[in-house]
């Protein structure tokens, strides 16, 4: 999917989540979680202010991609403004699977979102990403990579925006 | 305005007629139809309108309430929608909104979904007690009200049946900031007041601005 950066260069919001799964995607006890992908992945795609979410070659979703370990899922997207991502997130059918989040996956220590502005028509790659996540867990929020609870504006020279 | 003044304004009966059918209708409501829906005359409710306006517990808009536009439109009317602001008072004053984040916090921290949930279930059958289960929607409807969920039927969108919605979170602050802990939470709490036995089950169906519940007949298919 293409999409040419507007003449007027926007802000879009890039987020990385990563997860640690319980047991291997095909056991029988993460089936639950595998069976709601696809629909949750297509809500995504029709969320309003969803801009991009990374998948795998030739594959429907990212959970074939482990950059962050072998046991560990990632799930990267871009969107116009937080407030687009965070209905996604948590006012959609999207929530119920964080709900059951403990039934699949293991409990993190460590930050496991990260949110980090980036200019309009960037896709992120992982390595960016895992950056950001690095820079997150090392030195906690900044405009460099923070969370919903730590949200920070565009950045001067990029114009945030707006819903 | 403090809250023990905004709340003091609707001790005036027309006045609390008026906020409680704006707040219930969920949407902008102009003055000819509040004055009609609570059997008042139009320059009263105009003014009592604008005086909870005043207080901060209504915010207003302008709109054009005929549906056309351009010229012979007519004047934008006045409109009127409850206020997200909270207000609370507590004599002596209590703060368990904090108590609520930081166990919120640190639950969230330690991972004790599962706990909470079970907590909030036993609750949900406790605060049921010997009623045993909702025997209908009319009855679940009076339930979520009595807990201030501002619950309203709908039509589901794939089938000729009738759903229960929630306008309100009774727990949004902690809600927004802790969303899978505290909506499990609720789940947990609405599947124990229901009853797990009954005609009736909560299912999270989450959307902008309501509670992230539904209620409905247990025998219905997921959509």
């Amino acid at each position: 999917m293409t999409s040419p950066a507007p003449a007027a260069q926007l802000a879009q919001l890039a987020q990385l989540n990563v997860a640690t799964l319980s047991h291997p995607l095909d056991d029988p006890r993460i089936a639950p979680f595998v069976e709601l992908l696809d629909p949750v992945n297509a809500a995504a795609d029709g969320a309003p202010g969803f801009v991009w979410r990374l998948v795998g070659d030739g594959a429907a979703d990212a959970t074939g991609l482990r950059p962050a370990g072998e046991d560990v899922i990632v799930n990267m997207s871009v969107w116009e403004s937080p407030e687009a991502l965070w209905d996604f997130t948590y006012r959609s059918g999207h929530l119920d699977v964080v709900r059951r989040r403990r039934e699949w996956f293991e409990r993190h220590v460590e930050a496991h979102l990260v949110l980090w502005w980036v200019p309009a028509g960037h896709r992120p790659s992982l390595d960016e990403a895992l950056e950001r996540l690095a820079d997150l867990r090392a030195n906690g929020p900044s405009p460099r990579a923070f969370t919903f609870a730590s949200a920070y504006p565009a950045p001067d020279g990029i114009v945030g925006a707006v819903r | 305005m403090e809250d023990i003044d905004a709340i003091a304004a609707l001790q005036d009966p027309v006045r609390r007629r008026l906020y409680e059918y704006v707040a219930a209708q969920g949407r902008e409501v102009g003055r000819n139809e509040a004055a009609e829906a609570t059997g008042v005359a139009r320059t009263l409710a105009a003014h009592h309108l604008d005086r909870l306006a005043e207080a901060g517990l209504l915010e207003t808009g302008s709109r054009r309430l005929t549906g056309r536009s351009g010229p012979g439109a007519g004047r934008p009317a006045k409109v009127y929608a409850r206020a997200r602001t909270e207000r609370s008072v507590s004599l002596p004053a209590r703060d368990y909104r904090t108590a609520a984040e930081l166990l919120a916090e640190a639950a969230e921290e330690a991972g004790l979904d599962a706990g909470l949930g079970a907590a909030a279930h036993r609750r949900g059958e406790a605060l049921r007690a010997a009623a045993g289960p909702c025997r209908d929607l009319a009855e679940a409807l009076e339930v979520l009200a009595a807990r201030g969920y501002e619950p309203y039927p709908e039509r589901a969108r794939t089938a000729d049946r009738e759903v229960l919605r929630m306008r309100n979170c009774p727990f949004h602050a902690v809600a927004e900031n802790f969303p899978p802990l505290v909506c499990g939470m609720n789940l947990a709490l609405l599947e124990g007041l229901l009853g797990a036995d009954g005609p009736l089950r909560a299912r999270m169906d989450a959307r902008p601005g309501e509670c992230c519940v539904v209620v409905e007949d247990s025998k219905n298919n997921v959509d």
